[in-house]
């Protein structure tokens, strides 16, 4: 009975405080985003000077980071700062409300720093300036390096107040860098922040590489190379650089993805001219053939349960996209639609299936239920394919090619992201060409 | 009168059913060079009047008859050249998702070593690689340039 009474009261003040006047609808193209304050944050004085940083202008870049974030997702609209009606580190202690609201703010971040000991100290609170009180608040500390994922943080933590969903901004992208002409192209796999920022070349270009994976559980890839002049699937350590090929197939293997335990690559086999799904346990090495068909069987993504696999066969003449067991029983065609279906990519959230359709001389990104119904059209193009996940489910990321001349001019490839809404359709900024984006988990986990 | 109705409803039925199913084996099974490049540009020579490649119409494997001619060719040049061996690249255009052009490029590949060997040429000769559509010839973005890209080559290696 004592224990009940001090859950209920527990419940109570836990309710109390999630209870907020402002909030952003989510469930549909936000057409009317949040105006949101993110002040600078304050450098305290005490602040000693870390190796090639600039500690004056770090609270500032911090805070355009976490701006830049807020835009990028099409919900927030991030006031500009020259209209600010507080010094950052007043605002901080206790925001005049009713003064930012003349401002049209509905929300104000105020923060502070301190770099002491080769240590970054930072705490930032979110404000309901409509209800006049503090929403949230959180101190953390870390290495000066670290001042770009702070941002990335602060802005997952702001988000996940504010829309009550899993942030995705402290993640990265694995991709494809692509250069020279459209028929002699260079590929290298390529990593950035989720905002385009610290990329990094990990091969050198020497031979094909293509469709990189991020492991859900850690920082491992897997992805398909032609080293050798013989294509297989591998892995690889972003931290550490080795990398090893996955299992010891005679022949092609490709189409590679990790389960959602991050314990096996379900992938392509090809033999004989067909290709059929198998997994690899990478724990045991023990390789399981999972169907059986002389069709073509592939592009596999586990359910995030781990019971069902998405794939696309031609078994029925064209490209269609099926779900079995992932013991590979209980087959199923789930599209039925005018055009060809192919890349079906299950979301982190295990309620819908993002796929690539075929249609007309078209190629659409698309989501639907995982039974093939309520299929919707998010993007049309000329070409465009390889949806991948943000961790919440929320954002596609994709890539998308132009029409080249008769000489292959004008041909350009970049990554593209997409609300599962439809809207808020955005080109990532890449120093090179583009394809094949994966999107990592969330690193701070 | 009536009767006669509903029997011509069910004559009309029948007729439509056959048309259909008439349509779809000749979609499934019609001649294989629907929209395959029979043309020559582009085309090397293993020697003078064996073609190294033939071509394949969208999402398809099978071989036309210009293709088998070809292959018959390499088959005989490959017969008097009993040391040489061969790769072949099986390839793509770039209409289609990149992972399952990877596997078309593989069956394309194959279709034509499986005729090879019918020609008496040992598999051991021949090996196979595909490269999807990440190496087209023609890196326009026109039905030309498409059908000369949906391609096998038979490349030697010795």
């Amino acid at each position: 009975m004592k224990n009940f009474l001090l859950i209920f009261l527990f419940n109570l003040i836990l309710l109390n405080k999630s209870y907020a006047l402002i909030e952003v609808d989510i469930t549909r193209g936000n057409l009317d985003p949040l105006p949101i304050a993110v002040s600078p944050l304050h450098v305290d004085i005490k602040s000693e000077n870390s190796k090639d940083m600039k500690i004056k202008e770090l609270g500032n870049n911090i805070s355009e980071i976490i701006e830049k974030n807020f835009r990028s997702t099409g919900l927030f609209n991030p006031l500009k700062k020259e209209a600010f009606v507080q010094k950052p580190d007043i605002a901080h202690l206790k925001p005049r409300f009713e003064d930012w609201r003349l401002i049209k703010a509905q929300a104000l971040v105020t923060g502070k720093l301190l770099i002491k000991d080769e240590k970054l100290k930072v705490e930032f609170r979110l404000w309901d300036l409509a209800a006049s009180k503090e929403m949230t608040a959180l101190a953390f500390t870390t290495t000066p390096s670290n001042w770009r994922r702070v941002a990335h943080i602060i802005s997952d933590k702001i988000y996940e107040r504010l829309t009550g969903e899993q942030g995705y901004f402290d993640t990265r992208i694995i991709y494809v860098a692509e250069s020279g002409p459209k028929s002699q192209r260079i590929k290298k796999l390529a990593i950035m922040d989720q905002d385009g920022a610290k990329t990094k070349y990990l091969t050198l270009g020497n031979e094909l590489v293509l469709t990189p994976r991020f492991n859900p559980t850690n920082q491992m890839v897997t992805y398909m190379s032609y080293f050798r002049n013989m294509p297989r699937v591998y892995l690889l350590d972003i931290e550490t650089g080795t990398q090893e090929v996955v299992g010891n197939f005679p022949g092609m293997t490709f189409a590679p993805r990790f389960s959602p335990d991050g314990k096996k690559i379900v992938m392509s086999f090809a033999k004989d001219g067909n290709s059929d799904i198998f997994t690899m346990n990478l724990e045991t090495r023990v390789v399981e053939r999972i169907t059986n068909h002389s069709s073509i069987d592939t592009s596999p993504s586990f359910s995030p349960d781990g019971k069902f696999i998405a794939f696309n066969s031609d078994r029925s003449g064209l490209q269609q996209i099926y779900v079995m067991r992932s013991d590979g029983s209980g087959v199923k065609r789930i599209t039925f639609g005018n055009g060809i279906y192919g890349t079906p990519v299950w979301s982190p959230r295990g309620d819908l299936i993002a796929f690539t359709k075929m249609r007309k001389g078209k190629f659409y990104i698309g989501v639907m239920r995982t039974d093939g119904t309520g299929e919707r059209l998010l993007t049309e193009n000329y070409y465009q394919e390889a949806p991948s996940w943000s961790p919440n489910g929320r954002v596609i990321v994709f890539y998308r090619e132009t029409k080249a001349g008769a000489k292959g001019e004008g041909f350009t490839a970049k990554l593209w992201s997409i609300d599962i809404t439809g809207y808020n359709e955005r080109q990532l900024k890449t120093e090179t060409d583009a394809s094949d984006p994966s999107w990592s988990s969330l690193l701070s986990k | 009168m009536i009767f006669n109705k509903n029997l011509k409803n069910l004559l009309l039925v029948i007729f439509t059913t056959l048309l259909l199913s008439a349509c779809s084996t000749a979609k499934k099974t019609g001649s294989a060079g629907d929209d395959a490049y029979t043309g020559k540009e582009t085309v090397k020579y293993l020697a003078s009047g064996v073609p190294d490649r033939v071509f394949f119409a969208t999402n398809k494997s099978s071989l036309t008859t210009a293709s088998r001619a070809t292959l018959r060719k390499q088959a005989t040049y490959l017969r008097k050249n009993k040391k040489l061996n061969v790769t072949i690249e099986g390839h793509a255009d770039e209409r289609g998702t990149r992972e399952y052009n990877l596997a078309l490029g593989e069956r394309r590949a194959n279709a034509a070593r499986d005729y090879l060997m019918t020609y008496g040429i040992s598999g051991k000769r021949i090996s196979v690689i595909s490269y999807g559509k990440e190496k087209p010839v023609n890196a326009a973005s026109t039905p030309l340039a498409w059908s000369q890209n949906r391609r096998s080559v038979t490349v030697k290696v010795n």
